[in-house]
């Protein structure tokens, strides 16, 4: 909402600074948003009176004229003016700049034009005509503004447009739908600061409307949806000039607020839904047959909009018909905009005035329906106060009246006291509040008086008792918003202040929850990987569905019913979608190791509808195992490396944990890797598929990783183990076994042939093949570590088990010994 | 026969300082003190003089043995430790190289403030909740007072799918959840992605929030200004950090307030980023309403509680200086690096 403080002023003005004002208006949640000036600096800019015009003695194009700046026979002597403007003529009263004057830069960072005593073609010119846009009052127009002839010549153009004001925006939240109207903003700087408001209202009856010169015509109004439409007031009001203008004053509060002018019989309506928060809708008498009936629409109604644009309309629209016939013509669609040809033109004499009340449910939601949003749905939507119609239509006649002539005619009304919205009667407990806020409230000293928050709450318009520490209280017909005690607290907690408000700490229990151990956090987890070089990334939830395709096409990805780009239109199955672009998007930027993580959740759609949102834990690898340096051989990234990286999540799931081979689509069939933990898998690990790569363009020694985060985050209770004072013995075993024989499964033979008791560890810490052996042959040497707790091992015992585990392995594997 | 002895002394203690390496030191103890040596082979002789003659005579010759021998251990320490500073200067190494580095990592900066708001919460009581992502209709807008056709429903920019659940559009629907399910006094953040339809140089579809909540039996206004006050402060470091609470909207608290930091980047003189106004908006909350209450079945007589909800982007880039909100999404490594 955006409008002058000069205009607010009129309303109610306390003794305050614009800066203070301000400042008030934020503080009581009318957030200011802009302040600016109404017009740029500039001064001696006068309005001068044309005496004389004359032909230039030696150019075709220039004229000479005299000015008057001054009343007559009074001050300053009347200016010489040579200007190339054409059509000018003597009397008419126009803005001079005078010599001195420094007119506003054309655009910013410019320099504004001085005006200095010329000579044009040898005539000597003392001035220059200036239009609006010149001035800076406008963007373009380069036509001059003609002023009344009652103005008085030499009257200073600032002051006669009252330039030296502010143009306020403030940001008003959806509950405050009241104060879209310099009636409302006043209301409240009034509460703030307990003064009166609104003394012009008083003036608004006093401008007669002539009873003598009633309009003849009526058009009948009826109303079929009284829930829609519960008050609705239409007067005629005939004989309007045509050529009449909105009055300067008029032009520049509109201007102020942002809105454009388009003739006065519009310009009122707008000026009126400025000041009143009443939209308003003019017809153009002569486009209706003398009846309008509000109703719904039909399905499949069509209308155009004085916009242009065609609607179809649906049954839950509201327009207002033509009544005279069964099912007229919608000729405006309620509450929101009218149509094409029922509105006022520039040769409208006659015209029909709407004032209504629109439900808020009526309209909220229509508009958005029909992809518009309008200053009158705007305020329909939050409510327009239901009591302001008459008021509104008085207004609105007076101005037409004062501005463009005419005769009125009587309002009809057609009111549904039933439907009309009620004022609230809310109770205020004392307690209630003072527990709610904190504050002290009662008499003597405390913070805050009984009768100081009777006093703000009637300031806000409501009428109040105070009873046995209630304040009974009729809200306001025009604030929607307050319903229930909590809304009161809150208004006397704005007017109050909230920076007055006392501020406490929380008095609550130092009971000491027990923090689990079993449970590893989800940011333990991010910065295991962070230590193995890994950095961790955020994207987006949805991702392009090309992609989402290549890297799960086994699933069906949820679909977004209103994307913000096809790019970003499925939720993600997995996280590798986000993380693939993210490495491709850095390797495009020179990045040579890439090493990233991302926790979040993947939206798998399950067989029976319902939607698994699933925490993952996901990873890519790429590039070198350490920086490039001088220290010591780099070498690219395998798989070996990520699942050493890996270890750090994985170790403490020892015991039910498995990683076997299996295939998966986005993985290379030779180097996938599937985890389970009690045999359910939890995730992979794996170098993407050659083919993928290609279809993405990225390399082929990509690795990846992606987990369940939930079962990673399990752990069990670190248990102390008795520390054995008995010495260990290491037997080293070289076997050879065919190459399709998988380490793990000759490692688990290992422990399966020696009791817990006595393995402490087994590693693999050679592996060969080539030269030498077989080509489906390899080597493979095993470290055996044994320890007893209760006795040194002899010998002969170490040998019987070695012997065991060998024999193990032949049967097993055909394991053949190497010497 | 001193003369003797006296040569034989002289040589030695010059052979001893001559010898350059333990090898040549080595012989001349040998050739003097050896089993054959020179002075062994004069204590040899004692033996066939005459006793008083013999005594002295011993005795001087000891002396010089032991003379002797000091000298060449002497030299023996010297000579070492010359080896040894020697050896040492050889192995000297340019300390200045750079370490043998492995890659290091970095938690993304909005993790990182996450992490931190949530330690600062946890540390007066708090416990973390969290609620799904894709959510019906009735946890984001109903149960927290936002009717169908409500304005502040057209103001959020929702994602919707098809069946008419929705991308969650702040996190105040955990608030809902957790209310369902747990009884008061309740005292939990909820941190997390939430999504808005709306893209532009400020607006990603996706950021993330952290909402709390208080429920207890006297919770006031006034504790949620204490509470906001601290936490502010806290997450910024700074004592004197100013603020204000102004009165603001949101469906689902009644009072509600907007707080406003001073700028942290100009100290509130006014700048860019605060707009020259020399405040910066960084939290929205109040008083839960008491029809949120009621949808969860909490007796609004006997409990009040207090809400609020932070974007987490906001005050990481005004902790951490970062001026572009889309750099959190990109993941741009040369971003990420200022993390590590």
């Amino acid at each position: 909402m955006k409008f002058s403080e000069a205009w607010l002023r009129e309303w109610v003005n306390p003794e305050i600074s614009t800066e203070k004002l301000l400042e008030q208006l934020t503080m009581a949640g009318l957030e200011v948003d802009s302040v600016e000036s109404a017009a740029p600096e500039f001064e001696k800019v006068v309005v001068g009176k044309i005496l004389s015009v004359a032909p230039h003695p030696d150019a075709d194009r220039l004229r000479v004229t005299t000015v008057a700046i001054s009343a007559e026979g009074s001050g300053d002597e009347p200016l010489t003016i040579v200007t190339n403007v054409a059509d000018i003529a003597v009397d008419e009263m126009i803005a001079v700049a005078k010599v001195g004057c420094v007119l506003p830069p054309a655009a910013e960072g410019e320099k504004g034009l001085k005006i200095k005593k010329a000579k044009l073609r040898g005539v000597p010119s003392f001035g220059m005509f200036c239009s609006m846009a010149t001035l800076g009052l406008v963007e373009e127009g380069g036509e001059l503004e003609r002023f009344p002839a009652t103005v008085i010549p030499g009257t200073d153009i600032r002051k006669l447009l009252g330039l030296d004001d502010k143009i306020v925006e403030v940001d008003l939240t959806p509950n405050r739908g009241d104060c879209l109207s310099i009636i409302g903003v006043a209301r409240e700087v009034g509460a703030i600061n307990q003064h009166k408001v609104g003394a012009i209202t008083e003036s608004f009856s006093t401008v007669a409307i002539n009873s003598d010169a009633n309009a003849e015509k009526m058009v009948s109004v009826a109303v079929e949806d009284s829930e829609s439409c519960p008050r609705y007031l239409g007067r005629v009001i005939e004989g309007v000039d045509p050529a009449a203008l909105t009055p300067l004053w008029m032009q520049e509060r509109l201007r102020r607020a942002g809105m454009r002018s388009l003739g006065p019989l519009v310009d009122v309506t707008n000026y009126v839904m400025l000041e009143l928060g009443q939209p308003m809708h003019a017809f153009d008498l002569a486009q209706l047959n003398g009846s309008v009936v509000v109703r719904r629409a039909t399905n499949g109604e069509k209308m155009v909009l004085l916009d242009g644009k065609e609607l179809i309309l649906n049954q839950d629209a509201l327009v207002i018909a033509d009544g005279s016939t069964e099912n007229g013509a919608p000729l405006a669609l309620a509450g929101i905009m009218g149509g094409e040809h029922s509105g006022v033109s520039d040769n409208t004499t006659d015209l029909f005035l709407e004032c209504a009340f629109f439900a808020p449910l009526a309209i909220a939601g229509k508009a958005r329906s029909y992809g518009m949003h309008t200053d009158s749905s705007h305020r329909f939507e939050r409510g327009v106060d239901p009591e302001l119609q008459q008021l509104a239509m008085d207004r609105a006649t007076s101005l037409l009246l004062e501005i463009a002539g005419g005769r009125a005619g009587e309002v009809t009304e057609v009111v549904d006291n039933s439907t009309l919205p009620k004022q609230n009667n809310i109770t205020l407990r004392r307690d209630r509040l003072q527990r709610s806020l904190g504050l002290d409230i009662g008499e003597g000293d405390s913070n805050l008086k009984m009768d100081e928050v009777s006093a703000m709450l009637t300031a806000l318009g409501m009428q109040v008792e105070l009873e046995d520490n209630e304040w009974r209280v009729l809200s306001p017909s025009w604030r929607f918003d307050l319903k229930i005690e909590a809304d009161l607290i809150e208004e006397v907690a704005r007017i109050y202040g909230y920076d007055r408000l006392p501020s406490t700490h929380p008095e609550w229990s130092a009971e000491i929850e027990p923090i689990t151990e079993t449970i590893l956090t989800p940011n333990y987890i991010r910065h295991l990987l962070v230590n193995q070089g890994y950095h961790e990334v955020i994207t987006y939830s949805f991702v392009d569905p090309e992609m989402q395709k290549i890297v799960d096409p086994e699933s069906t990805a949820l679909a977004l019913a209103n994307p913000i780009s096809s790019d970003l239109s499925v939720m993600r199955t997995t996280l590798w979608s986000g993380l693939l672009q993210t490495l491709s998007f850095n390797l495009k930027r020179q990045q040579s190791q890439v090493r990233l993580f991302e926790m979040g959740l993947r939206f798998i759609e399950e067989p029976d509808g319902t939607l698994r949102q699933q925490n993952m834990l996901s990873g890519v690898l790429f590039g070198d195992i350490t920086p490039e340096q001088w220290g010591s051989n780099s070498r690219a990234v395998d798989f070996f490396d990520l699942k050493g990286d890996l270890e750090p999540l994985l170790t403490p799931l020892n015991a039910s944990l498995s990683i076997r081979d299996s295939v998966h689509p986005l993985l290379h069939p030779g180097k996938a890797a599937q985890v389970d933990i009690a045999e359910n898998s939890i995730g992979w690990i794996g170098s993407i598929h050659p083919g993928v790569a290609v279809k993405l363009s990225l390399p082929k020694n990509i690795y990846l990783f992606e987990f369940e985060l939930e079962p990673l985050q399990q752990r069990d209770i670190f248990s102390f183990q008795q520390l054995s004072k008995f010495p260990t013995v290491r037997r080293d075993i070289a076997i050879l076994v065919k190459d399709s024989v998988a380490a793990q499964e000759l490692i688990d033979t290992v422990k399966e042939s020696v009791t817990d008791k006595i393995l402490r560890d087994v590693s693999l810490f050679d592996l060969y093949q080539g030269d030498n052996l077989a080509p489906d042959e390899k080597s493979i040497a095993l470290s055996i570590i044994l320890q007893d707790s209760e006795k040194t091992l002899i010998d002969e015992e170490v040998d019987d088990i070695i012997k065991s585990i060998v024999s193990n392995l032949k049967q097993n594997f055909e394991a053949k010994l190497r010497d | 026969m001193n003369i003797e002895l006296d040569t034989l002394v002289k040589d030695a203690e010059s052979a001893i300082a001559e010898a350059t390496d333990l090898t040549a030191l080595d012989k001349v103890r040998v050739t003097t003190l050896g089993k054959k040596g020179e002075l062994t082979k004069i204590l040899k002789t004692l033996g066939s003089l005459p006793a008083e003659e013999r005594k002295e005579r011993g005795q001087l010759v000891n002396r010089s043995k032991q003379k002797l021998q000091q000298q060449i251990e002497e030299r023996r320490a010297k000579l070492e430790g010359d080896i040894l500073n020697a050896q040492l200067s050889e192995e000297k190494i340019d300390i200045t190289l750079p370490g043998r580095s492995h890659h290091q990592g970095s938690i993304h900066p909005v993790s990182r403030t996450l992490e931190r708001i949530e330690e600062l919460f946890r540390r007066v009581g708090f416990e973390v909740a969290e609620g799904p992502e894709v959510e019906d209709e009735y946890h984001n807008f109903e149960a927290l007072n936002i009717p169908e056709h409500h304005p502040a429903r057209a103001m959020h920019d929702t994602f919707y799918f098809p069946d008419g659940r929705v991308l969650r559009t702040h996190t105040s629907p955990v608030q809902v959840r957790v209310m369902e399910s747990s009884e008061p006094p309740l005292r939990i953040i909820a941190p997390g992605r939430v999504y808005r339809c709306d893209s532009d140089l400020t607006h990603t579809p996706m950021f993330h929030q952290v909402e709390g909540l208080v429920v207890d039996e006297s919770v006031s206004f006034a504790d949620l200004k204490g509470l906001i006050h601290d936490f502010l402060r806290s997450f910024f470091e700074q004592d004197d950090l100013q603020l204000r609470f102004r009165p603001s909207y949101f469906p689902f608290t009644e009072p509600s307030a907007e707080v406003d930091i001073e700028c942290v980047i100009c100290g509130g003189k006014g700048c860019r980023v605060c707009s020259h106004t020399g405040w910066l908006e960084v939290l929205g909350c109040g008083m839960v309403h008491p029809e949120v209450f009621k949808h969860s079945n909490i007796d609004v007589e006997k409990y009040s509680g207090l809400a609020f909800g932070l974007g987490v982007e906001r005050l990481a880039m005004l902790r951490y200086g970062i001026n572009d909100l889309r750099l959190f999404f990109e993941n741009d490594l040369r971003f990420l690096k200022n993390f590590q």
